[in-house]
């Protein structure tokens, strides 16, 4: 049953009043027709039984109250999905989108919301599969597994894209070459930017198996909303019905805040910190919580959100509260990006939570942990001593403090830095770690098991007489 | 039942018209789906309703019906080793029903009906008996027998008693005369309403400590059984793993697990490690004495709001058979902010930071249901300890969260990003945190440690203070230039950092600590301190000290196991020897 209304009473920004309505649902799609027969979509944000405040995914630009006719469509928010997707480039709505894709729209398999319901927690299985990112300084030290959330939190002008689309280009589960594919949603990024993820997938082949939603600058603000959800209800299918392994790249998640915080002031709503919704981290946990792996389910879907933090500041609303809701953070550092290393990773502040359970024997390699809390430490006393060689001065540091000096740098040049097409294997990675060890002497590796150092650092003749 | 129609719809918040005769904080069922849902403000005949369940596709017209009765849980024998969302309905069984997703409009009851447990009675025919008063007993797992009580509100005298044997919860097990001359048929099990405290006899200010096994707790910031705690802290500074520890090593009895509004996969990594763990004291799964409380961020939030007092009503109810109960709450802010939001929703004026003006009241209301208590209906203690843990924005404590937590607690766990990023865990900072436990516990501590531990805690917390003020002038001038005794304190303040503060809850033996040996690992630490100190009286050369061997062994006292604990106070004759040998040493040279 479709009711045509022309009763609007109200247009504020993104929001339309519709008078006099009956048998509405929440949530309900609704479509509007302008006087020029162009064709809008909202939904319904909120109802009473005379009143139904609905939200225009494209905006309100045209449409007036007296002849705008509302339709009502009976059904929620939909997309129409099938492994035809790959290789597609659609709209923030699910539409073939121009320039990128001029073909046909899909023949959907079936309709599916695109809210999704929650996981049961109970149905989860943990994430505990390594990921091959080929990114030393994600491998080796904030590693990657299938079924994480790991957002990247960047500053405006720093290369978060390049290092995103190169995570899609190479991440791989080792030894498998399973069904493997990226979803990209790119939300109020600019042309540019969206043609750079979208030729570099293209000229490496990785377009095939990718799906990518796309919602640029100078689209609608409010179709921003949907996006995301639009893109993990693809991968949903992919992963939780055609079994396959799906990389959700989402950038970036700061348009779609401010896109949130747009509805919420224009329902006047009471703001909670920086004018962001009270109900932000809901609404945030709704979307990074669609990551994840099922028992019994073959495929799995791995988030990587992109956000730019204002001002750098990590405590900001939408990075900190992104912080509170995945499984660790990827953190860009200015400073390492201005000494002209890539991925600029600040891999102090770094962290993926679930770390952990992904590495070792069977998955990376058995010294893979003592390692990493060797070169953690090793990079840490490093910094601490450029600190103290900036006050004092280089000379003035012990003989020991030198050493970690230059490890840090080599850590930096080496280690962290690599080639924007160089796709370092796990054990290149951690071979290069105890490589850049051997720069420090051998009694200071505290945090590796005497047996494992023994193995990785034999003593011999010459290194012997060094020790004693 | 009371029969109304939807009038409004925003999010999780129904407004229903025709309700006259409801009651505040009744169970209501919302449309044809019968989803669940609560009334939070009654305005003439309009009821405002929190739905626990996705609203979509709602409409104004749709039936609701109101219980009459408020949101309760159901309480008996099967809660162990349960994994319920906010309003206790079984994920597992949710699960069976409804696949891998959540879905709307599934009514599950919190326990199961057709199990059948032994039932053995305790009381007898012709008892006069009351409230709490143990009618029998369940093993309900291997590790925790379930006292079957007499629900709070009943008395009156047995006139009936079932014989031991197989039942399921829906039989009568006894029949009890009242008063009134009514005769009430009670059950394994009986239900009751989340927002109202069980009764207690008597409540007590705590006694005894909730040993942890994590030291810095344990030594600096103790948490009394049937006291309550907070752990604020930004993300990464590892709140989550210490209310895993606490959950996993605390020596309380039972344990409820309260994840609220966090991360799926957190939940999933409890319910996979929980069954694998080992009970230290019972060698027995650690799940077989737990209760898990999961409604993720994702879940609706409503819900999550009713998931804390779920969480804390099932507590009270093992605190009323006389265990120590442990709720662990992860995170109340999040139950905060979905207070916020319901709050916002119904207009409601906002108090700071668009938090609801009761807020406080709130916090203080939940924490207070904590206590060292009598339990009512015979002779038995019981202690329900509660251990929140706040994420406040930005990781700023003067969060209106943290805020109205600390006017009510009485241990503050200091999370500190600069801990949690020298890799410093648990990263509860020693200068911030406090425990006003310490008084009361001074008697147990005395008895179990002897006097010396009080005042040896004393002094490593002076060293610790000393050593932030002289790290100041250290990093100005350099610490070669501090004088020998100021060089002793940042060695011994380094050492009570990283050999004792500094805990690896992934080792396993690091993860968890007797207070015995905790105690003699702080005096090898106290004890090379004031040897060193007359070493440096006698002249030796504060470089050559600092850099003896000794250092290394106190290092690995950690890892030494419980059963070893001589070997660790060994190392105090060596400390002697290699200090005595080097002051030899420097009087011959």
């Amino acid at each position: 049953m479709i009711r045509e209304y022309t009763t609007t009473v109200e247009i504020s920004g993104p929001l339309m009043l519709v008078d006099g309505v009956e048998g509405v649902s929440y949530e309900e799609l609704v479509e509007i027709e302008l006087p020029n027969g162009e064709i809008r979509h909202g939904k319904v944000l909120e109802i009473d039984s005379r009143m139904a405040l609905v939200q225009l995914f494209e905006g309100s630009s045209g449409t007036d109250i007296s002849r705008s006719k509302v339709r009502f469509l009976g059904k929620q928010v939909e997309l129409g999905v099938s492994v035809e997707m790959l290789g597609r480039v659609f709209d923030g709505q699910g539409r073939p989108r121009a320039p990128f894709d001029t073909s046909p729209p899909i023949v959907p398999e079936k309709m599916v919301n695109i809210s999704g319901a929650p996981i049961n927690p109970y149905a989860r299985d943990y994430p505990a599969e390594f990921i091959q990112t080929g990114f030393s300084s994600i491998d080796g030290i904030n590693t990657l597994v299938r079924g994480q959330k790991l957002p990247i939190f960047s500053g405006n002008g720093l290369p978060h894209a390049a290092v995103a689309a190169q995570i899609a280009r190479q991440a791989r589960v080792r030894g498998s070459e399973e069904n493997f594919a990226v979803v990209f949603a790119a939300m109020g990024i600019t042309f540019e930017e969206a043609d750079y993820f979208v030729r570099d997938f293209r000229s490496t082949g990785a377009m095939d198996r990718a799906v990518v939603f796309m919602n640029l600058a100078d689209d609608p603000a409010i179709e921003r909303i949907s996006t995301p959800r639009m893109a993990l209800t693809a991968a949903e299918y992919l992963a939780y019905e055609k079994d396959m392994h799906i990389l959700v790249i989402m950038t970036d998640m700061t348009n779609y805040c401010d896109a949130l915080r747009e509805i919420a002031a224009a329902r006047k709503e009471v703001p909670g910190r920086r004018g962001y919704p009270g109900y932000l981290y809901t609404d945030l946990a709704s979307i990074y919580e669609r990551a994840g792996r099922i028992k019994g389910r073959k495929g799995s879907i791995t988030q990587i959100p992109i956000l730019t933090m204002p001002e750098d500041d990590k405590t900001h609303p939408i990075p900190d509260l992104t912080g509170y809701i995945t499984e660790g953070q990827l953190i860009l550092s200015r400073e390492l990006h201005k000494k002209g290393i890539f991925p600029p990773m600040d891999v102090m502040e770094s962290l993926s939570r679930l770390k952990d359970k992904g590495i070792g024997e069977g998955k990376t390699r058995g010294d893979h942990a003592d390692l990493f809390n060797q070169l953690m430490a090793a990079y840490s006393a490093g910094k601490d001593a450029r600190e103290l060689a900036v006050i004092l001065g280089a000379a003035a540091l012990s003989p020991l403090d030198q050493k970690y000096l230059k490890f840090a740098e080599e850590y930096e040049k080496r280690y962290i830095s690599q080639g924007d097409h160089e796709n370092r294997n796990i054990d290149e990675t951690l071979d290069l770690g105890w490589e850049l060890l051997k720069l420090l002497p051998r009694e200071e590796m505290k945090r590796i098991d005497p047996r494992r150092l023994d193995r990785y650092w034999p003593v011999n003749g010459k290194k012997k007489a060094e020790v004693s | 039942m009371i029969k109304g129609t939807i009038d409004k719809i925003a999010g999780p918040l129904v407004i229903a018209d025709g309700m006259k005769d409801a009651r505040m904080y009744d169970l209501v069922y919302v449309s044809d789906y019968a989803l669940i849902g609560e009334i939070i403000e009654l305005k003439g005949d309009r009821a405002s309703i929190q739905v626990y369940e996705e609203t979509g596709g709602l409409k104004p017209g749709d039936p609701v019906t109101a219980t009459g009765e408020p949101l309760s849980v159901e309480l008996g024998p099967g809660l162990l080793a349960a994994i319920y969302d906010g309003i206790q309905r079984s994920l597992d069984k949710i699960r069976e029903e409804a696949g891998d997703w959540i879905t709307r409009g599934i009514t599950i009851r919190g326990l199961d009906h057709k199990k059948e447990w032994n039932f053995k009675p305790v009381a007898a025919k012709g008892m006069k008996v009351s409230g709490g008063e143990i009618l029998g007993e369940v093993p309900e797992t291997e590790v925790i027998v379930h006292k079957v009580m007499v629900p709070p509100e009943v008395k009156g005298e047995i006139t009936w008693m079932i014989d031991e044997g197989l039942y399921n919860i829906d039989t009568v097990i006894a029949k009890i005369k009242e008063p009134s001359g009514e005769i009430r048929e009670l059950c394994m099990y009986h239900n009751w309403p989340v927002r109202k405290p069980r009764p207690v006899a008597e409540k007590r200010a705590p006694t005894d400590p909730l040993i942890t096994g994590q030291r810095v707790i344990d030594a600096f910031f103790p948490l009394g059984k049937g006291g309550t705690a907070c752990v604020p802290g930004p993300f990464g500074s590892g709140k989550t793993v210490i209310q895993h520890q606490l959950a996993k090593w605390a020596d309380a009895e039972i344990v409820v697990y309260v994840g609220c509004g966090e991360r799926g996969n957190e939940m999933t990594d409890v319910l996979q490690e929980f069954p694998e763990l080992e009970d230290p004291k019972s060698g027995k799964p650690l799940i077989l004495r737990t209760v898990l409380v999961a409604n993720t961020s994702n879940m609706p939030v409503a819900a999550r709001e009713a998931s804390v007092y779920t969480g804390i009503t099932i507590g009270e109810y093992f605190r009323d058979m006389g265990y120590s109960v442990a709720l662990m709450a992860d995170s109340t802010s999040r139950w905060a902010e979905a207070m916020r939001e319901m709050s916002g929703r119904l207009e409601e004026m906002p108090g700071e930071e668009g938090y609801p003006a009761y807020l406080g009241t709130r916090i203080a209301e939940f924490y207070e249901r904590a206590g060292n208590v009598k339990c009512i209906g015979g002779d038995r203690n019981g202690a329900l300890t509660v251990v929140g843990a706040v994420s406040p924005a930005g990781g700023d404590l003067s969060d209106p969260v943290v805020q109205a937590t600390l006017r009510v607690v009485k241990v503050f766990w200091s999370l500190e990003a600069k801990l949690a990023y020298a890799r410093h865990f648990p990263a509860i900072g020693w200068l911030d945190s406090y425990s006003l436990y310490t008084e009361n516990l001074k008697e147990y501590y005395n008895r179990e440690l002897g006097d010396e531990w009080v005042l040896m805690m004393k002094e490593a917390m002076a060293l610790l203070q000393r050593e932030a003020n002289l790290q100041e002038i250290a990093r100005l001038v350099g610490a070669e230039s501090l004088s020998p005794e100021d060089q002793l304190i940042l060695y011994t303040a380094r050492s009570l950092r990283e050999d004792f503060l500094h805990q690896n809850a992934f080792h396993e033996i690091d993860t968890y600590t007797s207070i015995t040996k905790q105690k003699i690992m702080m005096e090898v630490i106290m004890y090379t301190h004031s040897e060193m100190e007359k070493a440096l009286l006698a002249g030796a050369s504060p470089r050559e000290l600092f850099s003896l061997p000794l250092k290394e062994e106190i290092t690995r006292m950690r890892y030494i196991p419980e059963d070893d604990i001589s070997d660790i106070s060994a190392i105090k004759e060596h400390v002697t020897s290699q200090i005595n040998s080097l002051i030899e040493k420097e009087q011959t040279a």
